[in-house]
């Protein structure tokens, strides 16, 4: 077995003849094929084969479009690499017509090129400069959409394993010293400094230390992890073995949520060549250093994403959080020292130790270094993935990178942080965006979900929809979270049932500060932010909900009523479309809802031609 | 284990002999219990009581805590599953477009409940709280096919693909 030296021009040089070939390159995340990117991939592939093309087919990652799904990349020898959006399989052939036969692009479906050393296209925005990206940077997601996340060649020619081969060379200390002078923050959520952190592991006294990879991202509208792990399982290994080399462990467990079954898939095919490489197991790229990676799937709990919960659930216990201290530095899995790190955390350190920590830290803010990737969801044009320098405001998130809000709607909150976060308001569109100064605000980095809400949005519904989903992932162990969510979940389901009581909002506000300051673990600390959020900045639905028994948004049912007014002209398809019969009338005449038999289902307004019936 | 309906005889089928191997892979394994059960699940469709006990005995752990292990994760399940199992996201992004107007839909087509199954044993029903495709929200997805973009309309005509 040769070292990765000797191997290395040779990747490089097959990669570099790889990419001067005519290539069809297929975007095959969970969101591509979610989309039908298999499908397309098989139409693809039949094109090709009955045209006898002389065609690379390959795939690859999420760019992070999600918006443009499924997403197909061409490129002609000497010439930059389009990508296209929207490719469905009957518009298969027209692409490989347009782009490899007659070598035109098919520019109404472009939505970016990557121009690379080729020769670029006229009438197409390039990456760097494209609406979606020009306000990113590619460092952690540099291989997404880009590299074959099954190949380790792919990784190899690109940088990979150089960070490891690095590492080798220096002094474990000074990796922890490159990693403190980057600033790296957790990116699971919590922003602790990663070299502070691996400080306390390294100087912990343990016989036998580990590394544990949280991979466990359960936010709801949060799946930057998801996209890293499929898109770049190497750089989160590597990012492993440098911490094991850092720390002084020989073992690294990832634990990886159940729900991503290609995310597992792919990681094990990355061990599996890794370590027939020689990059993973005993005498490490003919060193000392031995470290091996398992994964371990999880079951189905979000308060396993809390580091000791993790721990247990490695153990074979219940999922359930550990009263802190002793912090798993000190005593972790099995009671060892255990170095805990989220997934892009680790998938930064590869980029981090190869370029130094000066460079990572020229990056952000002051106290928020380097970058951070967003998932962008809700109420917007773009939805996907998007890696921003720390800094950067909500607006340019919202209006330059996403595209604005659907429809032209009014942008009402971004909620930041899932279940932890909270909901900001238009006047907070222009906060950077760092650690500090979203938590001043209320509201947290947590894993990067940034969801959009429009005016349709009803706030007392997202904190009723966020307690309702913290109250069942609750794990019973501690009092105030358990039964602290279950009452603040009851009073947000009577507000918008119309039930809300005058003390309502003090109650709320009351057991909320309770909770805060009494929860075992961070679900519970964090669990009143999305009511807090809303009270602080959306006060006023709360009261109108109460005192007047109206939603503003016209989403809560129990408080709407549906009424026809003197634009009907009497045609009858609302009464057919009614499931109750609460809609009577003669024909031509102005129709009349019956309140009583009204089940407020909505199904009679989009039936209706000329906007007669009104939701209010 | 399996018991003969004409003897009484306690049969091994061949998922019993499948689970005694699974547990010789765990036996004397410190956390063997999760993998153990995610295993068991796979070869049975879901944890009946007596493998429970089976686990318990195997691998020396008391039932009570391999109990309260199977009904903390929500991918366990006690009873028999149906052959097609809908997962409908009411994660916040498939919220804020219309989830649960779907999952609404969907309960009224089957008629079940969240975590319910039909009486043919053809559909399981279940809430998720993000399957990860949120750029397509509203999503469910049927066995391992992902449907994005849904309206409330339409739903009967993906149920039919599934038999």
């Amino acid at each position: 077995m040769g070292t990765l030296k000797d191997h290395r021009s040779s990747i490089e040089e097959q990669h570099t003849k790889k990419m001067e070939r005519s290539r069809i390159v297929v975007g095959l995340g969970t969101c591509g094929i979610a989309a039908g990117g298999n499908k397309v991939m098989a139409a693809i592939r039949g094109e090709v084969e009955s045209r006898g093309l002389d065609v690379d087919v390959d795939f690859t990652s999420c760019i992070g479009m999600c918006y443009a799904e499924p997403v197909v990349e061409m490129s002609l020898p000497g010439a930059a690499s389009v990508v296209y959006g929207g490719v469905y399989p009957e518009n298969v052939a027209k692409l490989i017509e347009g782009h490899l036969v007659n070598k035109i692009p098919v520019t109404d479906m472009a939505e970016i090129q990557v121009v690379g050393a080729g020769v670029p296209y006229e009438g197409i925005p390039v990456m760097e400069k494209s609406t979606y990206y020009e306000k990113q940077i590619r460092s952690v997601t540099s291989r997404l959409g880009r590299t074959n996340p099954e190949r380790i060649e792919d990784y190899i020619a690109t940088g990979g394993y150089a960070g490891i081969e690095k590492a080798l060379t220096m002094e474990p200390q000074e990796i922890i010293n490159e990693v403190k002078i980057s600033g790296l923050r957790g990116r699971g959520g919590g922003g602790f400094p990663t070299g502070t952190k691996w400080q306390f592991v390294s100087d912990a006294v343990g016989d036998k230390k580990y590394i544990v990879c949280n991979a466990d991202e359960g936010d709801p509208g949060a799946f930057m992890d998801r996209s890293i792990l499929e898109g770049d399982p190497h750089a989160i290994m590597e990012g492993m073995m440098i911490a094991g080399y850092a720390i002084g462990a020989d073992e690294g467990i990832i634990y990886c949520r159940a729900e991503y079954p290609l995310a597992i898939s792919r990681l094990n095919l990355a061990i599996e060549k890794a370590e027939a490489m020689g990059i993973l197991g005993n005498n490490i790229l003919g060193s000392e250093f031995n470290f091996k990676i398992r994964i371990k799937a999880g079951a189905g709990a979000f308060v396993c994403g809390e580091e000791t919960a993790l721990l247990n659930s490695i153990e074979g216990y219940r999922g359930t959080p550990r009263v802190r201290p002793p912090f798993p530095a000190h005593k972790g899995l099995w009671q060892k020292p255990t170095c805990l790190n989220n997934v892009e955390s680790f998938a930064n350190i590869p980029f981090i130790v190869r370029n130094g920590g000066a460079w990572y830290a020229s990056m952000g803010t002051e106290k928020s270094k380097g970058s951070k990737v967003f998932c962008l969801t809700g109420n917007i044009n773009n939805t996907g993935l998007a890696e921003v320098p720390m800094g950067i405001t909500l607006r340019e998130i919202v209006y330059d990178i996403a595209g604005g809000i659907l429809e032209g709607r009014k942008f009402k909150a971004v909620q930041s942080g899932g279940p932890s976060g909270g909901c900001l308001p238009a006047d907070q569109l222009d906060l950077p965006i760092d650690y500090d100064s979203l938590i001043g605000a209320g509201a947290m980095m947590g894993s990067g979900g940034l969801v959009v809400m429009d005016e349709t949005t009803c706030m007392v519904d997202m904190a009723r929809f966020f307690l309702n989903f913290t109250q069942l992932e609750s794990c019973g162990k501690c009092t105030p979270c358990r039964e602290g969510t279950k009452r603040m979940l009851e009073i947000l389901e009577r507000i918008c049932e119309g039930l809300g009581g005058p003390n309502d909002i003090e109650t709320l506000e009351r057991l909320a500060k309770v909770i805060k300051s009494s929860a075992l673990c961070a679900l519970g600390q964090t669990a009143p932010n999305p009511v807090l959020t809303t009270l602080r900045y959306f006060r006023d639905e709360y009261e109108a909900h109460i005192n007047d028994k109206r939603c503003p948004a016209g989403l809560c049912a129990e408080l709407l009523t549906f009424t026809v007014n003197d634009r009907c002209v009497g045609c009858g398809v609302c009464i057919k479309a009614c499931p109750v019969n609460a809609i009577s009338g003669e024909k031509k005449a102005v129709h009349v809802i019956d309140p009583e038999a009204c089940i407020k289902c909505g199904a009679c307004v989009p039936k209706c031609k000329f906007d007669a019936i009104v939701k209010a | 284990m399996a018991v003969c309906k004409c003897t009484g005889e306690h049969v091994d089928s061949p998922q019993d002999l499948q689970l005694m191997e699974l547990l010789g892979d765990y036996r004397g394994y410190d956390g063997g219990l999760i993998p153990v059960l995610q295993g068991a699940q796979e070869i049975f469709g879901y944890l009946p009581s007596e493998v429970l006990e089976t686990i318990s005995q195997e691998l020396t752990i008391p039932f009570s805590e391999v109990y309260g292990v199977v009904t903390f994760y929500a991918q366990f399940h006690l009873k028999p599953r149906g052959r097609n199992i809908i997962r409908v996201c009411l994660g916040t992004a498939c919220h804020v477009r219309g989830g649960s107007k779907i999952f609404n839909g969907l309960k009224d087509i089957l008629g079940v409940g969240d975590g319910g199954t039909t009486e043919d044993l053809r559909f399981t029903l279940e809430s998720v709280a993000c399957i990860g495709a949120c750029g397509l929200a509203p999503v469910i997805m049927i066995n391992d096919d992902t449907h994005g973009r849904l309206e409330a309309v339409g739903l009967d005509t993906i149920l039919e693909q599934y038999a």
